[in-house]
């Protein structure tokens, strides 16, 4: 269990995390989610007590990070892959970390074991892919047996065999009870993983809502419905609230928004309509997290083509 | 995934709190998996003593032509004036590149995630260090003055740790020959007075110059605690160490060691000095050591203060 209160934080003028309050509960992944430089590494930072908090209190299972008897037995966390000496091996590296906190020596070979790395454990690590240092991090965070986990952008360039096994590791580690906060600045990945989301843009919380009602809130969630009383069903549909028009250009199916797929078939059976397909459409939540978000993009690079804005009237697409 | 808990066999029960012995372990592992450390304390070993070697072997072979240079002869100093001059430079590196490593790789993120209170994760560095520098200095000293004495030893004027030497204080050179058709050059000399080496004096020397070099390397790791950049932390050291003093040589002879004698470096002017007054200026080599860690415990503080107060 992590909580947030108040958090503030600045460097010189700048506000990198302004006012944020959060908790973050165990037995799930908790997806921390905002454009670049919205504030994510500065608030684990703070959580880990490497950046001072300015104002605020920040407490993991109840204590300060700071008072742990043992840290690496309570919090593993990883936020940069490529904090490590390269000339040290993974093996020593490992073991200069479980010696602070006083872990036995044997730990380092199972970890080295779990992460895959045990082959190359005398290895220096500078000659490790990225792949390999995030397997690193992760064997280090997992030294001491804890159940808070943090993770800062831990797909962040991997190839897809390594985005799978660490999605797959956060989601079980997240089963066995544990706390796992992990951070992205990509929707798409967190689609895969979190079960919780909080979303954060210039270091202000803008959502904190589980993942089903980040799905259901996001604008584009339709149902999609082929009838061949296509007529009927938009009457029907309207009726009872909701929005339904028919996709001409298309293969003539309905389209209903503001209304869940239980609901519309429920709808139909009243009336009686038959129904050849009834489908939840998800808007695509990197729009949705994109849309959200929009207001709170500190650098937003000039895109040729993209900078077109609704009603602006150019060529005749209408 | 197969639950990843279930691959990790369980921990012993914890009892107490992480502390310095666990640092001082993690530190230790530190430093010695890293390949800079054996380079660095390879040419600390090779340089002081090789170059020692090379001085002691040139002044014997001198010896032999003009014996006069047998008057008044440090034959301690020789053999560790290499060591004191250069090997602190070298040392210097390593005490930088001891903490400023840990930021130039961003080690430091892990390293204090691991064990977040600062300050004994900064004692535990500077413990380790300290005490890998000491005993490495310790060793380097003590070769060089032996290896350097055994050169000079057939001209009977090495100096000894265990007993009483008596060289020539002055001497009155002859030298015939040299030059266009008059022969090889050879001189002789007439020796009159005398100075007596204590094998204390020596002591003190061998143990004080590897005690200074180790509070230079103090004072380098303070510095890099301070800068948080190897390269800058060496030029600042270089600077103090080298370039102050030599600027210090412009100002009035009346006052000018007034100040010498408050810098860091002042003590290797009088600390391997067995023969003779030494330098009337500054004070004895013990309370000039004094003056150097002084320094290393000013500049020691401020890096821990600001190790402790800043974000990582």
């Amino acid at each position: 269990m992590i909580e947030v209160r108040g958090l503030t934080k600045r460097y010189g003028a700048k506000t990198a995390v302004d006012g944020l309050t959060f908790g973050i509960e165990p037995g799930k992944v908790t997806g921390f989610l905002g454009p670049n430089g919205a504030g994510k590494t500065t608030t684990m930072r703070c959580i880990l007590g490497l950046d001072y908090a300015d104002e605020g209190t920040i407490t993991v299972d109840g204590q300060q990070y700071h008072d742990m008897a043992y840290p690496m037995r309570e919090v593993g966390a990883l936020l940069d892959a490529k904090a490590v000496h390269g000339g040290r091996s993974a093996y020593n590296h490992l073991l200069c970390l479980a010696q602070t906190n006083g872990l036995p020596r044997r730990r380092v070979d199972e970890v080295l074991e779990l992460v895959g790395l045990s082959e190359v454990a005398r290895k220096r690590s500078k000659g490790f892919s990225l792949g390999m240092s995030q397997r690193l991090g992760i064997a280090g965070t997992m030294l001491g047996d804890p159940q808070v986990l943090m993770f800062d952008e831990p797909v962040n360039g991997l190839d897809p065999e390594g985005i799978l096994w660490i999605r797959n590791l956060m989601k079980a580690l997240a089963a066995e009870g544990r706390t796992v906060f992990v951070s992205s600045h990509l929707m798409s990945e967190m689609e895969y993983t979190a079960d919780h989301l909080i979303v954060i843009g210039r270091g202000k919380l803008i959502a904190d809502c589980s993942m089903s009602e980040f799905i259901s809130r996001s604008s584009g969630a339709s149902v999609r419905v082929r009838t061949p009383s296509a007529q009927d069903l938009v009457t029907a549909v309207t009726a009872k609230g909701g929005v339904a028009g028919i996709d001409t250009e298309g293969d003539g199916a309905v389209e209903v928004r503001g209304m869940t797929a239980e609901a519309v078939g429920d709808i139909a059976f009243e009336q009686g309509l038959r129904l050849h397909e009834l489908t939840t459409i998800r808007a695509s939540l990197e729009e949705a997290f994109m849309e959200l978000t929009a207001s709170s993009v500190e650098y937003r690079a000039a895109v040729p083509g993209a900078g077109v804005t609704a009603g602006t009237t150019i060529g005749s697409g209408v | 995934m197969t639950s990843p808990g279930a691959q990790l066999s369980k921990l012993p029960p914890a009892s107490g709190r992480a502390g310095l012995r666990g640092a001082i372990a993690s530190e230790f592992t530190k430093i010695r998996s890293v390949r800079s450390t054996y380079w660095t304390l390879a040419a600390l070993l090779i340089v002081s003593i090789g170059i020692g070697i090379a001085i002691c072997a040139g002044t014997a072979a001198n010896m032999t032509n003009n014996p006069g240079n047998k008057a008044g002869f440090d034959a301690t100093q020789a053999s560790l004036g290499a060591f004191f001059e250069i090997g602190q430079l070298i040392i210097a590196v390593l005490g930088a590149m001891v903490i400023t490593s840990e930021y130039s790789t961003g080690m430091i993120r892990t390293s204090l995630t691991a064990m977040p209170r600062r300050g004994v994760v900064y004692a535990a560095k500077a413990i380790v260090f300290t005490t890998v520098t000491l005993i490495v200095s310790l060793v380097t000293s003590f070769v060089a003055f032996f290896v350097g004495q055994a050169l000079l030893s057939s001209h009977g004027v090495a100096a000894s740790l265990f007993h009483t030497v008596t060289i020539p204080a002055n001497a009155n050179v002859h030298c015939t020959g040299g030059g266009p058709g008059r022969g090889p050059q050879g001189c002789t000399a007439t020796f009159f007075g005398t100075d007596v080496i204590h094998p204390s004096a020596v002591l003190v020397a061998v143990i004080g110059t590897a005690l200074f070099v180790t509070i230079v390397a103090i004072i380098s790791f303070g510095v890099g605690a301070i800068v948080r950049h190897t390269a800058g932390t060496i030029s600042i050291v270089i600077a103090t160490l080298f370039i102050i003093p030599i600027l210090e040589q412009a100002l009035p002879d009346n006052w000018r060691w007034d100040i010498m004698r408050f810098l860091p470096d002042a003590a290797n002017q009088v600390v391997s000095v067995t023969v003779g007054p030494g330098n009337m200026h500054l004070w004895s080599a013990w309370p000039q050591l004094g003056v150097t860690a002084l320094w290393a415990a000013v500049l020691l503080t401020i890096g821990a203060y600001l190790f402790r107060k800043r974000d990582a």
